[in-house]
């Protein structure tokens, strides 16, 4: 076994409350590979990175590397040893430059001061070395996506890593930002480089990586090499079983215009031009997907249509109605649905009940409020139904939301917003860090309310996501809408990757087309 | 009126912004350290009223101004070390811990005071000492200039120094790398092996450093005694100058320097024979004006973003 770098052996995490993500795990690397660890959400993967690099300690099991036993007792050891983490949700402090991030926490000094050149010159070397374009000076804040990623890899990078661990780092790219990672990975593999990448995404996998290591439920299920799994294999292992996720949709006459914006403009506080003459409308039955890399101008969209921002010109209309002056209240009593981005943040309220956050948005619906006092037995009866039919996996309706697992609160969020079969539906990125099997139940869902008459407007950075399920879809790129498609037949995500990057862009004329009336 | 202006646009005048604006440059300076370290420190006001009792009372004991000095920084870096105890170790809320330091403060140093000096006013019965006033060579002897610049108390050259010292830290150093860092992503910092509680207790004790010399100034400059709510508000000014200013030095130092000037201004308003009970409101006017207008704007961009 001496040609594996690192080593995990019979690993077990057993948290202080009794949950068990991992169970008897074992995991190895060979120097020079990138290994793709995949698995549903809730299997143990974060468990198992967390414990490698320090973040937690293993309940039971043993770890080498290079041969040599080792333990960590905080990241700052494990970032000594040679292992670095880029995390999904960056750790970058946005006020500071390139050059600051990167060589925070071990700054290059003369006498008391900071040396800044120094900084950005070590930036600009490492940069060179690994390929990896960033400029030192720029403002954090400032850079896109894509190469906040890029800075990340070099802090970990810059710290000595040789072992690289990437959770889901595809994640917020478009599809051709993900090819250029793919290639700076590629780069580093030559460099002698081991990368550990954590994914959903099945064709990714199968395209960047040497060796996949599948858990499920706490446990490794096998390792195996890239070259002897079909796609359909590993999605197979995943799930434990056979699964079949594709959508059937019937095909289906869209009713009157139930969202329509009219040339939306939107400056945020410093100015800038967030959004400029979005216009586009959502008729009943119809999928409207908006595809574009994150931050050109989808969330401020959507907080324009929820109401959390004030609109500052164009107009929106909710079934012919102008929500300009309505609150967020007087649209929540419309039949009205929103799936936040951000479940954790916008979605759920973790330290509560399954039952409490089902109904928050309902707390006034005569079936539940009975003139003040809340009706028990309707509300369990609602809350079971969906936790039925949602297939959340939970003790019941009692249970605390931040004990579930990622897909299942989604789901929570997903049968709250469904569960009047509202007429609008707003879902941004509805499915995002949801395993395979929660996804499948949510877009069911979905396609389900458009074939009873909803409008869905789906925000969307995964583009398989939009491709699937839309029937109709735009493309935001700084703002704007620069390409609007009116079937998905014979798009591809290539395709749409050059509207998502500003490479090609679509006349006025077929943008138009968007507002979708006749 | 005219002799109104007539006492406003003299050199002593302007000479006693520099003094009163002393203790909130020093407040305002640890407001903007531990706040841009994450933990707002709040505790301004009755730090500095530890450090002025401290001060008076060493100073009495030992009869050495410096004794007096480093006792008001010691008793207000201790001070500041149980609120980081408490807040970074057993996770008090720091805004919970800053009122628990403000009341005991306004009640410790009263009852302090008439174990010590016999009266619950003041301490003119203890001949404590001051800190010297230094006079600036040549520039003392330049007409108008010299008479504005030279001859304040040593504290008040620190004051400014200490607005220097807070720039240059949080943003040539790292350290101040660090307190930024860990202020405004914590999870950033802890990811690259920087100790938040380390950072903030470090920001926090530095802040209390702040405090002392604040305190120190009060009952050892300003005055030579110390009487009971002797900083009467201006921690909590020097608050609000460190909202207005952003968190950042060079504008929480100019902020400050504005309550300054309508300090003084009462005291010459006061002087004039104005009902001084009015006139004592101005710089807490002031400074409500001054935090209304800061967070009509802030609010305005909070609506926007």
């Amino acid at each position: 076994m001496g040609d594996y770098i690192l080593e995990m052996n019979n690993i077990a995490k057993v948290y202080g409350n009794g949950v068990v993500a991992n169970s008897d795990v074992s995991f190895n690397l060979k120097k020079g590979e990138i290994h793709a660890l995949v698995g549903e959400n809730g299997a143990g993967k974060s468990t198992l990175m967390k414990i490698l690099f320090g973040m937690e300690a293993p309940s039971r099991g043993s770890m080498s590397l290079k041969g040599k036993p080792v333990s960590f007792s905080s990241s700052k050891e494990a970032i000594g040893e040679g292992i670095g983490m880029v995390h999904q949700h960056f750790m970058l402090v946005e006020s500071f430059t390139v050059a600051q991030n990167i060589v925070l926490g071990m700054e290059p000094q003369k006498y008391m001061f900071v040396n800044k050149e120094q900084a950005e010159r070590f930036t600009d070397e490492i940069s060179q070395k690994y390929n990896l374009k960033v400029n030192p000076k720029e403002i954090t804040k400032n850079l896109p996506v894509g190469v906040k990623q890029k800075v990340e890899i070099l802090k970990a990078l810059a710290r000595g890593a040789e072992i690289l661990i990437l959770d889901e780092p595809t994640a917020v790219l478009a599809p051709q930002e993900t090819k250029q990672l793919f290639d700076e990975l590629e780069n580093l593999k030559q460099q002698g480089h081991t990368i550990v990448f954590i994914s959903h995404k099945i064709p990714e996998i199968k395209q960047i990586s040497d060796r996949i290591t599948v858990m499920r439920s706490g446990k490794t299920i096998g390792t195996y090499e890239c070259e002897t799994v079909t796609e359909q294999e590993i999605s197979n292992l995943i799930m434990g079983c056979e699964m079949d996720t594709s959508i059937t949709k019937e095909k289906r006459d869209f009713g009157k215009t139930y969202i329509h914006t009219e040339e939306i403009s939107y400056k945020d506080k410093s100015g800038v031009q967030v959004l400029k003459d979005i216009s586009f409308g959502v008729k009943s039955g119809m999928i409207f997907g908006i595809a574009g890399v994150q931050g050109n101008g989808q969330s401020e969209l959507v907080d324009l249509m929820t109401k959390r921002k004030s609109i500052q010109e164009g107009k929106i209309l909710f079934e012919g109605k102008n929500i300009e002056n309505l609150g967020v209240s007087d649209i929540r009593k419309t039949k009205f649905g929103y799936i936040p981005e951000d479940r954790l943040d916008q979605g759920v309220s973790v330290s509560e009940s399954i039952r409490e956050n089902m109904i928050s948005n309902r707390l006034s619906s005569r079936l539940f409020n009975n003139h003040g006092f809340l009706n028990f037995k309707n509300i369990h009866a609602f809350v079971e139904k969906n936790i039925k039919s949602y297939e959340i996996r939970c003790t019941g309706g009692h249970q605390p939301v931040g004990m579930l697992s990622g897909g299942n609160m989604q789901k929570v969020v997903v049968a709250r917003e469904c569960g009047d079969e509202p007429n609008i539906l707003i879902a941004e990125q509805p499915t995002r860090g949801v395993d395979i099997g929660a996804a499948h139940i949510i877009h069911k869902k979905i396609v389900e309310l458009s074939e009873k008459g909803c409008a869905v407007l789906l925000i969307s950075a995964d583009l398989s996501e939009v491709l699937k399920l839309s029937d109709v879809v735009a493309v935001m790129y700084e703002g704007e809408i620069v390409a609007y498609f009116d079937q998905t037949g014979g798009l591809d995500e290539e395709k749409l990757g050059l509207y998502m990057l500003g490479i090609k862009r679509h006349e006025a004329e077929q943008i138009r087309k968007a507002v979708n009336q006749e | 009126m005219k002799e109104f202006f007539n006492s406003i646009f003299t050199s002593d005048f302007v000479y006693s912004v520099f003094r009163v604006t002393t203790p909130l440059l020093f407040a305002s300076m640890g407001a903007v350290i531990s706040d841009v370290a994450g933990v707002p420190n709040i505790a301004l006001e009755g730090l500095m009223l530890i450090a002025a009792f401290a001060g008076m009372y060493f100073s009495f004991l030992s009869q050495s101004a410096l004794i007096g000095l480093l006792m008001a920084l010691a008793v207000a870096v201790l001070f500041t070390g149980i609120l980081a105890f408490f807040t970074l170790y057993y996770k008090t809320n720091i805004i919970l811990g800053g009122i628990a330091i403000n009341s005991l403060a306004s009640g410790g140093t009263v009852f302090f005071l008439y174990l010590t000096a016999h009266d619950k006013g003041t301490s003119v019965a203890l001949a404590s000492k001051t800190l010297p006033v230094l006079r600036i060579p040549i520039i003392e002897n330049i007409p108008v200039l010299g008479s504005i610049l030279s001859g304040h108390n040593i504290l008040t050259y620190l004051s400014i120094f200490s607005v220097v010292f807070t720039y240059v830290l949080l943003k040539g150093t790292a350290l101040g790398y660090h307190i930024r860092a860990v202020g405004e992503k914590k999870a950033a910092a802890e990811s690259v092996g920087i100790s938040v509680v380390k950072t903030q207790a470090t920001a926090l004790l530095l802040s209390g450093i702040m405090c002392g010399f604040g305190g120190a100034f009060m009952s050892m400059g300003y005055v030579s005694w110390f009487s009971r709510d002797m900083v009467s508000g201006r921690g909590w000014i020097a608050l609000a100058a460190e909202a207005m200013g952003r968190q950042t030095a060079i504008g929480s130092a100019a902020a400050s320097v504005l309550f300054g000037i309508a300090d003084a201004f009462s005291n010459v308003a006061a002087s004039m024979g104005l009902p001084s009970d009015l006139v004592k409101t101005i710089p807490y006017f002031a400074t409500l004006i001054g935090l209304a207008i800061f967070s009509i704007k802030t609010y305005k961009k909070y609506k926007d973003a």
